[in-house]
Order: structure tokens, then sequence, then C-alpha cells
């Protein structure tokens, strides 16, 4: 999707906060212009942030780092996740579910 | 159609400037001041409609977030953000100091496995699976720097390596000792390298200037007036050197080929002697001279006047 596509998808949306969210690379477009579905989608996040939770501006970069980092981690455990499914049967799944189950107890009893 | 350009308004216009803007467009455009003219009254239709969405705060906001469209239809609705990110699309937001999962799986991997690939949580591993590099400081005598010479260093681990330190090395400069470094991340990549910055103790005699290197050389009053031939330590050994007579504390003499060897495609540097004349305090015999010869006239301080 292009700028002028996203701009009119987006109606509530400035054009030159777009470009300033492009320029400080919160929003990566490839080559800066071609928009995918998850730039579209991380800058409806922005909007939302901004306009509906009222967060900062200086604030974003922190809460963008922050939610990265959130997202980082999520992927890797669905690639554990996906490489124990591949890697296991059945048995052995529900050994980890215990296991886990039991280590989770243990820490909540301290 | 944008039903901000539709009334002519900017998208952040609030709810007065919106008003101002479709009154003053129906009224230009009002089907009952126009009587006859269609397009008059497509306009005023567009307009209406379009102040009909943008008047009521909660179908504007759902209109600005892209949820309806300018007709107040229902828009697709829009996948959320987390359903992007989590998925293969994700990494375009990885973070460059996102989490580092590789020391929790580290020893799963360490040991090369079936697949052998690198640990798949490592963000450097998985591009660069060769060992880190590591740093370390030594601290070298100064004539080792001159001469070059072999040092051993024993690193924390325990492990000791073989340092070459070349002739002629300078302060604060780094060796790098190739695969001495950090293990590789992967079975069969290299090691890492060992980055050593060395650096030079000073030496009571000797200081260095490039390749060349300065020294000190103290004489006798009689050795500077007359000339004498004089034992000189240089880092190559002992040199013969003749101070010709009326030698004075600094003058400078160049002993040729006594500094850094040649390196590097460098030819050898000098060294540099400067004389510096030592009284002998317990020498009466010569304050008598003195005290009895008649006085020259010589002035050695004309060049002060010059600067009063």
């Amino acid at each position: 999707m292009t700028r002028e596509d996203l701009l009119s998808a987006l109606p509530g949306l400035q054009a030159e906060r777009l470009d300033l969210w492009v320029a400080r690379a919160w929003v990566r477009p490839d080559e800066g212009t071609s928009f995918a579905e998850i730039d579209v989608a991380r800058v409806r996040l922005l909007v939302s942030l901004q306009d509906e939770l009222e967060i900062e501006t200086e604030s974003v970069p922190v809460v963008l780092s922050l939610l990265d980092q959130l997202y980082e981690a999520r992927r890797q455990l669905r690639l554990v996740r996906r490489a124990i499914d591949e890697a296991t049967t059945a048995d052995l799944r529900a050994a980890i579910a215990h296991e886990m189950q039991r280590l989770a107890n243990e820490r909540e009893r301290g | 159609m944008d039903l901000y350009q539709t009334l002519g308004v900017s998208r952040d216009a609030d709810a007065a400037a919106i008003k101002r803007a479709y009154r003053k467009l129906a009224k230009t455009n009002h089907p009952d001041l126009n009587p006859g003219n269609k397009a008059a009254e497509e306009r005023f239709k567009t307009i209406s409609s379009a102040y009909e969405l943008l008047s009521d705060p909660a179908k504007r906001a759902r209109y600005d977030a892209g949820e309806i469209d300018d007709q107040g239809e229902e828009r697709r609705p829009q996948q959320s953000y987390s359903s992007h990110a989590e998925g293969p699309a994700g990494s375009r937001y990885r973070s460059s100091d996102g989490p580092d999962f590789s020391d929790i799986f580290a020893d799963y991997f360490r040991t090369g496995g079936e697949a052998g690939g690198a640990d798949p949580f490592g963000r450097r591993a998985q591009r660069n699976p060769r060992g880190q590099d590591r740093s370390y400081s030594l601290d070298v005598d100064f004539l080792d720097s001159i001469i070059g010479a072999t040092r051993k260093l024993t690193l924390p681990d325990g492990k000791t390596i073989e340092v070459k330190i070349p002739a002629g090395i300078n302060e604060g400069q780094v060796l790098r000792l190739k695969g001495q470094g950090g293990p590789p991340g992967r079975e069969g990549a290299p090691a890492g390298d060992a980055l050593i910055e060395v650096h030079i103790r000073p030496h009571p005699l000797y200081r260095r200037d490039g390749d060349n290197i300065a020294l000190d050389l103290p004489v006798t009053l009689s050795e500077a007036v007359l000339g004498a031939k004089i034992s000189v330590p240089t880092p190559h050994g002992t040199v013969a050197m003749t101070i010709p007579g009326g030698s004075d504390t600094g003058t400078k003499l160049r002993l040729r080929g006594r500094g850094v060897p040649a390196h590097a495609g460098k030819p050898a540097g000098d060294a540099y002697v400067t004389v510096k004349v030592v009284l002998n305090p317990a020498d009466v015999e010569l304050a008598k001279f003195l005290r009895d010869r008649e006085p020259d006239g010589f002035d050695p301080r004309t060049k002060l006047q010059e600067h009063v």
C-alpha cells in the first residue's frame, strides 16, 4: 500500500505525522514508501497510542521498544513451541506440560 | 471520497470549523436556491452526508480510524498489530537490543547436535557463528618495544598464549592474535581473535620519538669543552661516541641507525644524544681557577635583553 492509500484508509491521520513516524523509523515501510500489512497495523497502533491512550510523543520510542521486545520474546516462545511439537511425541509433551505445572506451583509456593 | 476534502477542512479541524465549512457550502449549493441545477443538488447531498458523519463524534472517530467508509458503511475489520507482530513479518520490527535468550538454551546448542546449527536465539550467533573477539592488555618493557620480543600472556581462563611483539611497536597499538579469542558459536566455525592492547613502560634513560630514540648524556665540563670519546648506552648496546670540543648543554648529537631497527619497510631510526654538562660540586680547583681568571666579556644573556 502506498503512502497515499494509507492516508485515505486512515482519514484521521495527518500526512505530516505519518512522515514523521517514518523519518523516526517508528514505522519502516520498504523503500520508505511501500507499506506492508504489518506497517499499516503499526501505523494504526501508533494512532491509537497517541490519540486514544494519549501517550506523549517523547514516550513513544520507549513504548515501541518495549513492545518490540515483547513481541520478539513471543516469537521466540512460538519457535520453542513449534520445535517441541515437531521433535516430540504426545507422551513427551504431556510430560513437559506436567513438569511445567509442577515448576509453576513450586514457584508460587516460594 | 475524503470527507474532509469534501468539506474543505483539515483533518484535525474542530467541530466548530466543520460546522462553519458545512454551512458555507450548503448555502451556495442548496437545491432551493439553485432550482433545476442537478450538479448543485448532487454536491449538496455529498456535503450533507459528509457533515452528518463528521459532526457525530463517535462516527467521526470510527471514520478516522478507518473502521467505516465515507458512506458510514463498515469496512473490513483490520487485523490487530499483535497478529502481525507475532508472525514472520514481525521480525521487521525486531529490536536490536531486544531479548537474547541464547544464554538460556546455550548448552542445547553447544554440542552441535544433529542439526548442527547455531543457537537460534543468539542474535549474533545466527549470522556470525565465529567466536567473539576478546580484548586484553599487555605491559611491555621499553627495550622490548624497540627491538621486539616474545612475551607470554596468561589469560583469565588460565590459558597462556605467546605474544610476538614486533620491533618498533607503539604505545596503545593493538595486536590481533587469530583464533585466540572466544570459542566459536558453532562447531567447525572459527574461534574469535585475541586483541591485545600494548602499553609500553617508560624507561629511565630513553624516550621515544617516532622511530628515533632520545637520551640525555651527562658530561663533565672538561669533556664538553675539550671534547672526548664517551661510551653511550643504546638499546642495541654500548656505542663509543666522540663528543666534539665546545659541546654545550643542549647540543644534540646523532647516532645513525641506533633507534628503532628497520621494520615494516621503514628504515632504522636514529638515537639522538643531548649533551648535558654536569659540574662536579666538589671541584674546588675549578672554582679557584675561575675566581683568578680575567673576565672575558662574554654575555650569554644578550638574547634575554632583546625581549625585555
